[in-house]
């Protein structure tokens, strides 16, 4: 296990070193000079534009840009924002604001998805079954922002019992409509993952046997039903929250959460190189971490599964 | 030049946004509020671009910031005409050489006194070519300015005493004064250049308000203010602080306004343009702001120099129906042009010699094109280039189909994808077609909207425009002591843009703002930025 997992890490250096390689390359690549769009409408002399481009290293081949910034990121220095503040401290405040979101929105979507999944596959063809596969196929054709522009004004606006956007420090009550918003996409794809496996599962030989032993429904069904059913569940979820810890753009935009999503679109338009690069660096990463605990899972949920060492 | 940033995406979402936003109306009479002087009132902005330097910084996400929290040696009032603020007066009598006094007794923050040295060290560092200021611009008329060298002291500063200090300037402009509001002239206190990066994060300012201790920029979220007690000019807070809240998208702020969480809203997003006054009626504006919109043809493109370009850009700008592109496309949120400044600037006017090459005419667009013809035959297609990411697309495809059809042409827009692309293209003089710009003043003055872009050899000079008629009619201008003369001038100056069209001007951009309840004695001033100090709230 120990070996298998130092294996995982290891291999994560080189995928880390290539992404970083690649999202540095592409920033760089991006047509237009962003120096030149720091001045807006207006055309600043060329020395001027000369100048601040050696501020930010920016006349340097891309090679050796890319070198520095690695250079920095093994010093813990992360480059500086146009606007002066260390990559690091940005990091450091919209993380965890997205991390807490994140969170919230899979605990939603996980309890209800699940809960609902279970009675349905349990169900199957019943008119909770059938209501819920209405539901979930009427959330899963909505994009996120009709959803968000919808609830931000009926229960933001018109009932307020939500605040619009999200106030002063983030705090976790304003990051609930949000995260519902959020939850509601990935709650019908796990409404039905979590459907299909049940009843999968509820056909497998092993129930049959538990039922004819003579073990209770209440124990059957988390037990043996359940559990089995999880594995494809569970990696939607992490996979689902990697996603949300990284790409929550326009829910962020809508709600005005001062996360990684808001963040990073702004650099991309701002072409803040070191900004972007930090920030896909440490969401590569947080992938990375996400799929080998999620494998480290599989083992729990399913005794079968065994790592080599 | 400031410049306004923000997200893109709400365009995309602009649609969705009218579904949702439609319908929704709430309106109360406002009862009268009793003005709170500990209230804080909250309003929108965006994270700036740059630290909190005053000539770093040239967006209006930090110019808003900045405006708050220093004072210059002069103010602009709504109207945009300059007031002393910290200086006692401003003298010259050759319009090149000033004497600047500043008022006894006035304190940054910190208590040290704003003297004479805190000015021009300053400017100073502005100007140096080495510290790469993005204002550096605005001292290159200041003797010593030198944008090939660094040039540590510009030779035309010279402290006399801790009150006064003398500016010569490389030749006569008779509204250096009126620049001296502008961000990029407001002094700076000694504690600054211990560490500038760490004063750009925590600035020590003079002006009416002052950062709500260390740390009261939260990056991306919001910086808090409060009343400076120290300062003793006109602009007194009637409130108690003013806490601006960065948005990514404007659609978020406008929610905000509408749930009771904002209480100053100075852009609509574009889903609302059509809602907003009815739903907050005599608590929104729509006003004139200082802001241009033309698209440039340069002389350099095929078929459009010496007489022949003449005939055409004056064809084009005939066939343009200025009145329905900003009734249809706009709602009535931007203005026609009927010169190449703008309304709210003092000495504006609409009855320029020449500005009937602005009117929808067909017919004579026509005709002019038809001579065009008769000199070299046209071909090929006409383009605009624009950005995509800046909402661009829907006016550029009205012209150019306008264009199109009156004058039985080949014409389209050119998008680029980003700002950045595109305004690379236009420096890079690679742009092989003709493009949009736009222009919003720095300080109120016509000569801001005339000589940076047009003069030969100007810096936003993106078609190389050139005609010495042009440059000594702006020279003499500002070479005028007397305001009046000096207008005169500037018109003359804009009668010969309009008989060469360096640029084809389209329409004047529109403020649009909304406000709560909670406030009163809101106006926005001549820069589209609500003046936040005459607020005030009731709680």
């Amino acid at each position: 296990m120990a070996g298998y997992i130092a294996r995982r890490l290891l291999q994560a250096i080189p995928v880390l070193l290539g992404t970083t390689f690649l999202i540095y390359f592409m920033v760089f690549a991006m047509p237009g000079d962003p120096v030149v769009a720091l001045f807006g409408d207006k055309t600043p002399p060329p020395q001027v534009l000369e100048a601040v481009r050696e501020r930010y290293n920016l006349d340097q081949p891309f090679i050796v840009q890319y070198l520095l910034f690695l250079a920095g990121i093994f010093q813990g220095d992360f480059g500086v924002s146009f606007s002066g503040q260390p990559v690091s401290e940005i990091l450091a405040v919209t993380f965890p604001v997205t991390l807490q979101l994140a969170i919230l929105a899979v605990l939603i979507e996980m309890v209800f998805g699940i809960t609902i999944g279970l009675v349905s596959g349990l169900r199957k063809g019943g008119i909770f079954d059938a209501s819920f596969l209405v539901v979930s196929l009427i959330l899963i054709s909505l994009p996120v922002f009709v959803v968000a522009f919808v609830a931000q004004f009926v229960f933001g606006i018109q009932l307020g019992w939500f605040r619009t956007t999200v106030g002063p420090g983030a705090p976790i009550q304003d990051l609930i409509l949000p995260a519902i918003v959020l939850a509601t996409i990935s709650f019908a794809q796990i409404v039905r993952l979590t459907r299909a496996s049940v009843i999968d599962t509820g056909g497998q030989d092993f129930v049959r046997t538990a039922a004819s032993k003579g073990l209770s429904r209440r124990r059957i069904v988390p037990v043996h039903i359940l559990r089995n059913s999880l594995i494809p569940v569970v990696t939607y979820l992490a996979v689902d929250f990697g996603v949300l810890m990284v790409g929550a753009t326009v829910t962020e935009g809508i709600f005005n959460v001062p996360g990684v999503g808001r963040t990073l679109y702004q650099a991309i338009i701002r072409g803040e190189g070191p900004t972007v690069v930090s920030f896909v660096t440490v969401m590569v990463l947080i992938y990375l971490v996400i799929n080998l605990l999620v494998d480290l899972l599989y083992a729990v949920l399913d005794p079968r599964i065994r790592y080599a060492k | 030049m400031k410049i306004k940033r923000i997200g893109v995406a709400a365009i995309a979402l602009a649609a969705a946004g009218a579904l949702t936003l439609a319908g929704c109306s709430s309106s109360s009479e406002p009862e009268a509020p009793a003005g709170d002087s500990t209230a804080i009132i909250t309003t929108n902005g965006s994270e700036p671009q740059n630290p909190l330097i005053p000539t770093n910084t040239n967006e209006t996400g930090g110019g808003k910031i900045l405006d708050s929290i220093f004072a210059g040696l002069v103010y602009y009032d709504g109207e945009g005409a300059p007031h002393n603020d910290m200086a006692e007066s401003i003298e010259t009598d050759d319009a090149q050489t000033y004497t600047i006094t500043i008022k006894d007794g006035q304190k940054f923050t910190n208590g040290e006194d704003v003297t004479s040295e805190s000015f021009v060290k300053a400017w100073n560092y502005g100007a140096a070519l080495d510290n790469a200021q993005l204002s550096s611009y605005f001292f290159d008329s200041i003797e010593g300015f030198s944008y090939d060298e660094n040039v540590d002291e510009l030779s035309g500063l010279e402290v006399v005493d801790d009150s006064t200090f003398t500016v010569t300037l490389k030749q006569p402009e008779s509204d250096f004064p009126l620049r001296l509001g502008y961000s990029a002239f407001f002094p700076l206190p000694e504690a600054a250049w211990e560490d500038l990066d760490a004063f750009g994060e925590n600035p020590i300012g003079n002006g009416p308000y002052m950062l709500d201790g260390e740390g009261a920029w939260k990056h991306n979220e919001r910086i808090d203010l409060v009343v400076n007690e120290d300062y003793q000019g006109d602009r007194q807070a009637a409130n108690g602080g003013l806490s601006i809240i960065f948005y990514a998208t404007q659609d978020a702020a406008y929610a905000d306004l509408q749930g009771g969480n904002l209480d100053i809203l100075d852009a609509i997003p574009d889903s609302a343009l059509s809602t907003f006054q009815d739903e907050f009626g005599d608590r929104s504006v729509t006003q004139g702001a200082a802001i241009f919109q033309s698209f440039v043809v340069p002389d350099r493109l095929a078929h459009f120099g010496g007489e022949e370009g003449k005939l055409r850009r004056a064809a084009i700008s005939h066939a343009i129906n200025r009145e329905e592109v900003t009734d249809v496309i706009f709602s009535g949120t931007r203005t026609p042009a009927h010169d190449f400044t703008s309304p709210v600037i003092d000495g504006y006017s609409e009855d320029i010699p020449g500005s009937e090459v602005l009117e929808y005419d067909p017919e004579l667009a026509k005709e002019l094109w038809a001579e065009a013809d008769a000199i070299s035959p046209w071909e090929g297609s006409f383009q605009i280039g624009y950005n995509a990411d800046g909402g661009h697309q829907g006016w550029v495809d009205a012209v150019t189909n306008q264009i199109k059809n009156e004058l039985g042409i080949d014409a389209s827009g050119a998008p680029y994808p980003t700002f950045a692309e595109f305004r690379t293209a236009i420096t890079d003089r690679t742009i092989e077609t003709g493009f949009r710009t736009g222009w919003q003043a720095d300080y109120p003055s016509l000569s801001n909207f005339l000589g940076p872009i047009y003069v030969t050899g100007a810096g936003s000079n993106d078609g190389d425009y050139s005609n010495p008629e042009f440059d000594a009619l702006i020279q003499e201008g500002l070479s005028e002591t007397e305001v009046e003369a000096g207008i005169e001038k500037f018109q003359q100056a804009q009668e010969i843009l309009f008989e060469d069209l360096p640029a084809i001007p389209l329409w004047y951009s529109t403020v649009n703002g909304a406000w709560s309840e909670q406030v009163e004695n809101v106006q926005f001033g001549w820069n589209s930025v609500p003046l936040y100090y005459e607020v005030t709230k009731s709680e």
